[in-house]
C-alpha cells in the first residue's frame, strides 16, 4: 500500500512545460531516499490547468502544486512527502485569488466546469485498466450487452447527445441509421483525427481516460451489431496512441474485447489507424478513405457512412468525445443525470481548448449553456496582461469570430451557429486588441488554403483567390470592391463546395467583415492596421509626452532604428524600423505608439 | 421499388429509385452541364459544375452525384444556380491558359462551350497561375497540367477501369496535380497507354500527339469502322482529313469495347501513311529484296510448296495467317491449308 499517489501531468501541455524532467527529478529522489515504495508517482492525464503547469496533485492530500520545476522536488519530498507539511509557495497563485490556494475546490479556474467527459483525466492512471474499473469503468458496457440493441439506441437518443465532431449531429439517430441498414458486416469508428488549430480536446481525453473511448465504441458496437472498430489517431499524437494500445490489449486481457465477450457470444475487434496529419482526414468520408488506403479526399453523401461506410459497409463513426459521453449515458441511471445538464438542445458538457491571448490557457469543461464571458472571464481569467478583449474565434478555420458584444451567447450548437460561428470540435482562440482581424482571417484562409484536398473548384481555387485578396489588403494594396469580391466568392464557396470543410472555410472570412468591417475598410481606404500587425500598414512612433528617455528601446532594437540621449525623447526611424515589435515589448511606459504610415505629403516638414 | 416522381425547371417525371438528378433531367431533355461526371466510375461530384438548386436543401446539390427523391422539386437554371457555375468558371479561367486559338480542343472543349453558354470571357481574379512544364516524353500524347481542371475523369479511368493506377491527385491546395508517382514522367510510369485518359479529358490537358496541328475537330470526318489490329473487334472511328488518317478514337456506344482501347487501336495509326510500308512483293535475289510482280511472287511460292509437298508430304507445311485481314481472308486460307493436306494454321490474334 502506498502513503500517497503523485498523480504528475503527462499530457501535452504540462510536458511541453517540462514535467518529464520534474518526473525524472522525483524519480531520482524518491529512488535516492529508498521511498519508491511509500509513494507512487504517476504520469496522469490532463487536468486542463496548461498556464501553470507542470502540475502535480497529492492524493489523500489533496494538495495541487504547480508550476513546479526540477528544483523544487528536494523540497517537496522532504517536507510534503516526509514532513507532511503543504509547501504554500508551490500553490497556486493569481490575481484571482486572495491567498493561495490549495487545491481544485478553491482555485477560480476550476470553479465553473463540470467534469463528465474528464471525470478521471488527471485523477487515474490511464494506463491501467484497474483504476477506471475501479470508478465505474465497463459498467455501462456489461449493462449494453444485457440490453437490446435498440434499448440502447433509445437510450443514446433519450440524452439528446450530439456529435461533439463540430456539426452537432443527433448520436442516437446516426446509430439508428446504421442499426437499421442492411449489411452481415459493420463497422465502428472513432475519429480522432483532430486538426484545428489551436484544438488538444480529443488527445487529452485519449491520453487522459483512453478506456472511456474503447467503452463508448465497444457500447456502439453492441447497439449497431458490429464486430470491428477502427480508431483513426493521427500520428503527430504518439502518447494517444501508445495508451489506446495498451487499453486495448487490457481489455482484451479482461475479457471485454475479442470473441465471446463476457460470455455473451458477441465479438469485438479494435484496430489503429494512424492518420498522415492531413486535416481534410477529418472529414468522415475522407477518414474512411484513408483507412481503405486511398487518398484522403472526401466523397460525396449520400450515401452516408450509416449506409456505406468503410469498404462499403454499414459504419457508425463518432468523434472521440462523443463516444468519451456514451458510458456516462449508458450507465444504470445515466440518461437522467445526463439531461439534467445543458440546454434544451445541447445537453451534457462540452471540452473546450483555450488558447491565444487568454491568461489560463489550458482545457475546461463546462455545462452546455454557459455563457461565452463566463469561459473567458471566469474560467480563462480574462485577456493577458490585462489588455482589452476583441473577439474569439470559435470553432477552427471553419467557425467564425464573436466579438464582445455576444460575449454573453450561450454556448450551444444552435446559438454559436446563429452568430456565425459553430461549436466545432471546441477550440477556443482569444484575440485582444492587437490581434488584426483582416490578419486572422489571412491566417485562416491560408490554413484551409494548404490542407484543401484539391478535390472541388470552389474549395481549391476560391480559397486560393480569397488568400491573395487578403493578402493584399494586409500588403497595403486593397481596393474598394475587395470586400464585395470576398463576399460575393465566400458565399459562392459556401453554396457550392463539396464537403462540409470546404463549405464552411470561408466562416471566418464572413465573420470577420461581419463584426469588423471597420477594420477591412481601415486597411483598404486608410492603408492603416491599428492592431499594428500587417508591417507595411503602420509606424511606430514614441509618444514624446510618455518617453523618458530610458534607452531600454534603443538598446533591444536589432537594427539600431531608434535614436536619442539619456532621458530625452527617442526617435524611430522608420525607414530603418522592421516592426519586430521588440521596442513595444521592451518600453514600460508605453510610449510606443501604433500610427498610419506618413505618406511623403505628411513628411514634408 | 416504385417509381419516384420529381419536378424539375417544373416539368413533372417519373424515374427508378437510384436515377441522379442529372440522369433524370437528361431523360428530359435537360441539358446540365458536367465537367467530372462520367458513367462508367463512381460518383465523383469534384467539379462543381453540375450543381442544382434542390428546393429545402440548404446548399447546392450536384446533380451527377444526388440520387432524386419523391416530390423533389428541382431548378437547373435558377439565378443562384447561375451564379455558382459562372463563379466556377470564372475561377477555372483564372488558373487556365486562354490559348483557345491554337488550341488543339477548340471546338470540342466543355470549358469554352460553358463559358459561351454562360458569357464568361475572362476571369476577374487577378494572381498566380499554374506555370508547370509540358510532358510530352511519350511518343502518344502531351500532358499540359496547366490546362487540367482536376476533374479526375483520367484518374478514374486509370484506376477503376484500366487498373493501372498510373496517375492519381498529388499535393494538396492549389499546387495539386494529377500525374505519376513522383513526379515522373508518364512514360516511366505504369501508364500502358490505353489512351482512355486522354478520351474523356474534358479539356485540352491530354493531347494526342498525331493530329497536332493536322487538323481542327470540324474539318475531321470521324469513319466508324472495326479496329484491325486483334480479334476482339473494337469499334473505333478513324479521324480523316483530306484521305489522310490522322488519329483515331473510340466508340463509346461499341458493344464490345464500349469505349475502350488498347494503345495500338487508339494510337497505332502511322503505319498507314508510312513511306516504309511494303506495297509491293519482294523476292530475295543474291541477299537482296528485289521488286516484284504479283505473278512472279506467287509462281515462286506455289512452286517452293510442291517442291515440299513432294519431298517431306504435308505435314512440312504451315500457314501463318494475319490478324489483321477479315474473317473471310482467314477462312480461305485455312481452307487452302488443308486442302494441301495439312492443319498447321495459325495467325497472329495475340497481336
Amino acid at each position: 500500500m502506498y502513503e500517497k499517489h503523485l498523480m504528475i501531468c503527462g499530457a501535452t501541455g504540462c510536458l511541453s512545460s517540462g514535467s518529464a524532467k520534474v518526473q525524472q527529478a522525483l524519480e531520482d529522489e524518491l529512488a535516492k531516499r529508498g521511498l519508491k515504495e511509500k509513494f507512487r508517482l504517476v504520469m496522469s492525464g490532463c487536468p486542463g490547468f496548461c498556464e501553470v503547469g507542470p502540475i502535480i496533485v497529492i492524493y489523500p492530500d489533496e494538495v495541487f502544486y504547480c508550476r513546479l520545476k526540477p528544483g523544487d522536488i528536494p523540497e517537496l519530498v522532504e517536507k510534503h512527502l516526509l514532513g507532511g507539511e503543504v509547501i504554500e509557495r508551490l500553490l497556486y497563485k493569481g490575481p484571482d485569488v486572495d491567498a493561495p490556494a490549495r487545491f481544485y475546490d478553491t482555485i477560480p479556474f476550476y470553479q465553473k466546469q463540470k467534469f463528465n467527459v474528464l471525470h478521471n483525466s488527471g485523477i487515474i492512471d490511464p494506463e491501467n485498466i484497474d483504476e477506471y474499473i475501479m470508478r465505474g469503468g465497463y459498467r455501462a458496457f456489461s449493462r449494453a450487452l444485457k440490453m437490446e440493441p435498440m434499448e440502447v439506441i433509445n437510450e443514446v437518443k433519450k440524452s439528446g447527445l450530439r456529435g461533439r465532431g463540430g456539426a452537432g449531429f443527433p448520436t442516437g439517430l446516426k446509430w439508428e441509421f446504421t442499426y437499421r441498414a442492411a449489411g452481415d458486416k459493420k463497422y465502428v469508428v472513432c475519429n480522432a483525427d483532430e486538426g484545428d488549430p489551436g484544438a488538444f480536446m480529443d488527445r487529452s481525453i485519449l491520453e487522459g481516460d483512453p478506456h472511456a473511448v474503447l467503452e463508448g465504441m465497444l457500447i456502439a458496437a453492441r447497439a449497431i451489431g458490429s464486430d470491428e472498430g477502427y480508431i483513426y489517431c493521427r500520428a503527430e499524437y504518439p502518447l494517444a496512441i501508445k495508451r489506446l494500445k495498451t487499453a486495448i490489449a487490457q481489455a482484451e486481457e479482461y475479457g471485454l474485447v475479442g470473441e465471446n465477450i463476457l460470455g455473451y457470444g458477441v465479438n469485438f475487434k479494435f484496430n489503429i489507424k494512424e492518420g498522415a496529419g492531413a486535416f481534410v482526414c477529418g472529414e468522415e468520408t475522407a477518414l474512411l478513405a484513408s483507412i481503405e488506403g486511398k487518398r484522403g479526399m472526401p466523397r460525396p453523401r449520400p450515401p452516408f457512412p450509416a449506409n456505406s461506410g468503410l469498404w462499403g459497409k454499414p459504419t457508425c463513426i463518432n468523434n472521440v468525445e462523443t463516444y468519451a459521453n456514451i458510458p456516462l449515458i449508458v450507465r444504470e441511471g445515466g440518461v437522467e443525470e445526463y439531461v439534467k445538464i445543458g440546454t434544451e438542445g445541447s445537453k451534457g458538457t462540452k471540452v473546450f481548448a483555450l488558447a491565444g491571448k487568454i491568461r489560463n490557457t489550458g482545457l475546461c469543461e463546462v455545462p452546455m449553456g454557459i455563457t461565452l464571458r463566463e469561459i473567458i472571464f471566469d474560467i480563462g481569467g480574462g485577456i493577458k496582461g490585462g489588455r482589452e478583449f476583441k473577439a474569439v474565434q470559435a470553432g477552427g478555420p471553419s467557425g467564425g469570430c464573436i466579438p464582445a458584444e455576444q460575449l454573453d451567447l450561450p454556448v450551444d450548437y444552435d446559438s454559436l451557429t446563429q452568430a456565425g460561428a459553430i461549436m466545432g470540435s471546441g477550440g477556443l482562440v482569444v484575440m485582444d486588441d492587437r490581434t488584426c482581424m483582416v490578419d486572422l482571417a489571412r491566417y485562416f484562409l491560408s490554413f484551409t488554403q494548404k490542407e484543401s484536398c484539391g478535390k472541388c473548384i470552389p474549395c481549391r481555387e476560391g480559397t486560393k483567390r480569397m488568400l491573395e485578396i487578403l493578402e493584399r489588403i494586409t500588403e497595403g494594396r486593397g481596393e474598394p470592391d475587395d470586400l464585395d469580391r470576398l463576399q460575393e466568392l465566400a458565399s459562392s464557396i459556401k453554396d457550392s463546395a463539396l464537403c462540409g470543410l470546404g463549405q464552411t472555410c470561408p466562416n471566418p472570412v464572413l465573420s470577420t467583415i461581419r463584426y469588423f468591417r471597420h477594420e477591412y475598410e481601415e486597411h483598404i481606404n486608410e492603408k492603416f492596421c491599428r492592431a499594428g500587425v500587417c508591417k507595411p500598414l503602420f509606424e511606430y512612433t514614441i509618444d514624446p509626452e510618455l518617453c523618458n528617455g530610458c534607452t531600454r528601446c534603443a538598446r533591444i532594437c536589432p537594427v539600431k532604428a531608434i535614436s536619442g540621449e539619456r532621458k530625452e525623447t527617442h526617435v524611430i526611424d522608420p525607414e530603418i524600423c522592421t516592426r519586430c515589435g521588440s521596442c513595444v515589448e521592451r518600453c514600460r511606459q508605453e510610449a510606443i505608439k501604433v500610427t498610419p504610415v506618413r505618406r511623403e505629403a505628411d513628411v514634408s516638414h | 421499388m416504385s417509381a419516384i416522381k420529381l419536378t424539375i425547371d417544373g416539368r413533372p417525371v417519373e424515374v427508378e429509385p437510384g436515377t441522379t438528378i442529372l440522369e433524370a433531367a437528361r431523360k428530359l431533355g435537360i441539358d446540365i452541364p458536367t465537367f467530372c461526371h462520367d458513367p462508367e466510375l463512381a460518383p465523383n461530384g469534384a467539379c462543381r459544375i453540375c450543381v442544382v438548386e434542390v428546393e429545402r436543401a440548404r446548399a447546392l446539390v450536384a446533380s451527377c452525384c444526388a440520387p432524386v427523391a419523391p416530390d423533389m422539386v428541382v431548378h437547373t437554371e435558377s439565378e443562384r444556380v447561375v451564379k455558382a457555375r459562372k463563379a466556377i468558371l470564372r475561377l477555372i479561367l483564372a488558373n487556365h491558359p486562354l490559348d483557345c486559338i491554337t488550341c488543339e480542343k477548340t471546338g470540342q472543349c466543355k470549358l469554352q462551350d460553358y463559358c459561351y453558354r454562360y458569357g464568361i470571357s475572362e476571369s476577374d481574379f487577378e494572381g498566380e497561375v499554374k506555370e508547370l512544364p509540358l510532358d510530352d516524353t511519350n511518343p502518344f500524347y502531351i500532358r499540359d497540367m496547366n490546362k487540367c481542371i482536376l476533374c479526375g475523369r483520367c484518374v478514374g479511368r486509370c484506376q477503376e477501369i484500366n487498373g493501372a493506377g498510373a496517375i492519381d491527385f498529388i499535393g494538396r491546395g492549389f499546387s495539386t496535380i494529377v500525374g505519376p508517382a513522383f513526379g515522373d514522367p508518364i512514360e516511366e510510369s505504369s501508364c500502358v497507354f490505353c489512351g482512355m485518359c486522354v478520351d474523356v479529358c474534358p479539356v485540352g490537358a491530354l493531347i494526342p500527339k498525331a493530329g497536332v496541328g493536322k487538323g481542327r475537330p470540324w474539318e475531321v470526318e470521324k469513319v466508324k469502322t472495326i479496329c484491325p489490329y486483334c480479334g476482339t473487334g473494337c469499334s473505333i472511328y478513324l479521324h480523316v482529313k483530306d484521305g489522310r488518317i490522322i488519329g483515331a478514337s473510340p466508340d463509346f456506344e461499341g458493344p464490345v469495347n464500349r469505349g475502350h482501347l488498347c494503345s495500338k487501336g487508339r494510337f497505332g495509326w502511322d503505319f498507314v501513311h508510312s513511306e516504309e510500308r511494303l506495297t509491293r512483293p519482294l523476292i530475295k535475289k543474291d541477299g537482296v529484296f528485289v521488286e516484284a510482280s504479283w505473278d512472279e511472287a506467287l509462281d515462286l511460292v506455289a512452286e517452293k510448296v510442291r517442291d515440299l509437298l513432294n519431298r517431306y508430304g504435308p505435314d512440312s507445311l504451315m500457314g501463318l495467317s494475319s490478324a489483321k485481314t477479315s474473317n473471310e481472308d482467314n477462312y480461305l486460307f485455312q481452307k487452302l491449308m488443308r486442302s494441301l493436306g495439312t492443319n498447321n494454321v495459325d495467325h497472329c490474334a495475340r497481336l
